[in-house]
């Protein structure tokens, strides 16, 4: 990296006059000094675009880059077959690839990502992957008959199933009024926000987690999302055998139709790359996995958002609303608001995202 | 095999040429594993120290709070120290993974460790750089280097038994994925669509063929210099570029090193006291007629050819 030369610190720099054009003995030297002026304004517009974005160019120097950038390249396949000098022609390369670099940078800022990403982006995104999204389902479904299956055959899979911090009073022979207690109320809310942002940090995890290993064809995205059901199937026979059921439910629902369908979108859009790479079709491998990958992504920057929400639900209004009826509607109006976004909100293709 | 041979192989073995969507080739270098491991390593200095100074700073600040916070974790804590609390988790989320992701979708590609090491990221099939494919390959830095650390750490005390070699067998295959490809992709940038290449940042440097004796008569000795055929088609391009090197370098002991062996080879008598200009001369002579015979087709790699 060069020391910054303090003329470059007050707008403009001036671009020197090359030297005198036929005083050069080479007539590839020649051609150099002749375009060499479009070359330096190339490369003073990409020194600003490098440093901050658009703002820093001005709209005529906007208007001549791609010109400027073809010149460049041309440039440079003409030199590489009449010149052999070493030093410019790997100038020219690298200013053609930096040129390229932001010719083909990103078109839009974060802010104008996020709304494309909010008003349609995300929604299609998951939409385009129902069927994975019904497979996972299906799965979770399977995973939480599982963990119930295999606590009533054998009451130790309850240990080994729920991990060990939620080991507080909620463990097989408890009575019916320690559970209750267990889904009560808390008396304030001093201590809740602590656990909102823990519980967020912590379930994005793990969702990141279920996403990222559907590299390994999608299996090991399936075995974590059996593996998480089963503990949710585990506590819910604890409580059904108290008869508790409906009130466990509606404890759960208030966060949990967000956060479970935050899992149920970061396994699917896992076992979406996995699938993919291993059933390609008529793309190569690798293409099938960058087109996939590419989507799960866009998937899962929305997960990390309802694991914002869920973690809020979990810890404010879970843990501060009493009723049951009062949190069975706070969690169907979220699943019905999300099933809404998701399937029902469809606002015109603006933006091409290829 | 000499070293520098071997080295000019290596670079080529690493060369790719991506064609842009409007038909332009442009040349480009997968960046080295090195260079990559060296940038994943300052990154996470740079991290390291940050967070560190960050804690520092908060401690300097908001010291009596810590306190507060530590005698009563589990009894009700003031919604100062909460606050503080809350924010930490959420930095710590960031700084893993929003570090990473903000810098790439910047303007230049690369975060601060890339940049230091002069690489970046790109789309592979040339086309652009999408939002979607930098948070692709950041979301897989979970299963290819965090959880490998973890399990490194963690599976040889035998705390976690068989499973935790299992696991630990599992994700190294992940870690020494880059090592298992000509391209050296990591899973990230094969889910993302992407790669990892050189972006240098050369200066143009001055044309030879207008300064100094190149243009006929040396300063010092108002000597012209003056070579036949068979003098100059003793060197190929190679040789031509090295002489080029020797020049822009400028060094004192290899300029006359170069003269005395160039005089040697086409049996001149080498005098001292003006040896730039001689070689100055011989350069843009010697490319005069190398770039001529280019012209017409014939090229000369270097002196055996």
């Amino acid at each position: 990296m060069k020391a910054p030369v303090i003329s470059s610190w007050f707008g403009k720099t001036q671009i020197e006059a090359p030297a005198d054009i036929e005083s050069a003995a080479l007539r590839s030297d020649r051609f150099r000094l002749e375009r060499e002026g479009d070359w330096r304004r190339l490369e003073e517009i990409l020194k600003r675009m490098e440093r901050g974005g658009l703002r820093r160019v001005s709209d005529e120097d906007l208007l001549a880059l791609p010109t400027l950038y073809r010149t460049a390249a041309s440039s440079l396949s003409v030199a590489r077959e009449t010149s052999l000098d070493a030093s410019t022609l790997r100038y020219l390369e690298s200013l053609v690839q930096r040129a390229w670099f932001q010719v083909y940078g990103p078109r839009q800022g974060f802010g104008g990502w996020l709304r494309s990403f909010l008003f349609g982006g995300w929604s299609r995104a998951v939409r385009e992957i129902w069927l994975e999204i019904c497979i996972a389902l299906a799965v979770m479904v399977a995973g939480t008959v599982v963990g119930w299956l295999l606590v009533v055959q054998d009451r130790e899979w309850y240990f080994r199933l729920v991990p060990t911090q939620f080991l507080d009073t909620r463990v097989p022979g408890a009575s019916r009024e320690v559970l209750q207690e267990s889904l009560a109320v808390e008396q304030d809310a001093s201590g809740l926000s602590v656990f909102a942002a823990s519980l967020f940090s912590n379930n994005a995890g793990v969702a990141i987690l279920a996403f990222a290993l559907g590299f390994a064809f999608g299996i090991p995205s399936l075995m974590l999302l059996v593996h998480n059901m089963a503990v949710l199937g585990a506590m819910l026979w604890l409580f059904a055998g108290q008869g508790l059921t409906v009130e466990f439910a509606a404890w759960l629902s208030v966060h949990g139709t967000t956060e479970l369908f935050a899992i149920l979108l970061s396994g699917a859009a896992g076992l979406h790359i996995g699938r993919s790479m291993a059933f390609p079709g008529q793309r190569s491998v690798l293409t099938a996995a960058a087109e996939s990958g590419r989507r799960g992504a866009a998937v899962m920057a929305g997960v990390v958002l309802m694991m914002v929400v869920a973690a809020i639900l979990e810890a404010f209004p879970r843990q501060l609303v009493g009723g049951m009826e009062d949190r069975f509607l706070i969690g169907g109006t979220m699943l019905a608001l999300w099933l809404a976004y998701f399937f029902a909100y469809r606002p015109k293709n603006i933006e091409d995202t290829a | 095999m000499s070293a520098a041979a071997g080295s000019y192989q290596y670079v080529n073995k690493r060369q790719r040429t991506l064609v842009t969507p409007e038909g332009i080739s442009v040349p480009i270098v997968v960046a080295s594993r090195g260079s990559r491991v060296g940038a994943l390593v300052l990154d996470f200095v740079l991290l390291y120290v940050g967070l560190t100074i960050f804690v520092l700073l908060m401690g300097w600040i908001a010291g009596g709070l810590f306190d507060e916070i530590a005698d009563g974790m589990e009894e009700s804590v003031s919604g100062a120290g909460e606050f503080i609390v809350i924010v930490f988790i959420l930095i710590l989320f960031l700084a893993r993974y929003g570090y990473f992701l903000a810098f790439e979708l910047g303007p230049r590609g690369a975060t601060l460790g890339k940049r230091a090491t002069g690489i970046r990221i790109a789309a592979r099939d040339g086309g652009r750089l999408t939002a979607e494919a930098v948070l692709a390959r950041n979301l897989l830095r979970d299963i290819e280097l965090f959880m490998p650390l973890v399990f490194l750490i963690f599976a040889p005390t035998g705390e976690m038994g068989n499973a935790g070699l299992a696991g630990l067998a599992w994700f190294m295959v992940f870690m020494a994925f880059p090592f298992f490809n000509k391209d050296a992709l990591r899973a990230g940038d094969v889910i993302a669509g992407t790669w990892v290449v050189e972006a240098p940042r050369t200066k143009l440097a001055e044309a030879l063929s207008t300064q100094g004796a190149a243009r006929g008569q040396s300063g010092v000795t108002g000597a012209r210099y003056e070579f036949g055929d068979e003098e100059l088609s003793v060197y190929g391009e190679h040789e031509l570029q090295t002489l080029e090197q020797v020049l822009r370098d400028g060094r004192g002991e290899a300029i006359s090193a170069v003269h005395a062996t160039i005089c040697g080879k086409i049996g001149w008598d080498p005098g001292t006291g003006d040896e730039r200009a001689f070689l100055e001369a011989f350069y843009a002579q010697l490319r005069a007629k190398l770039e001529n015979d280019m012209r017409f087709g014939k090229r000369k790699q270097n002196k055996f050819a």
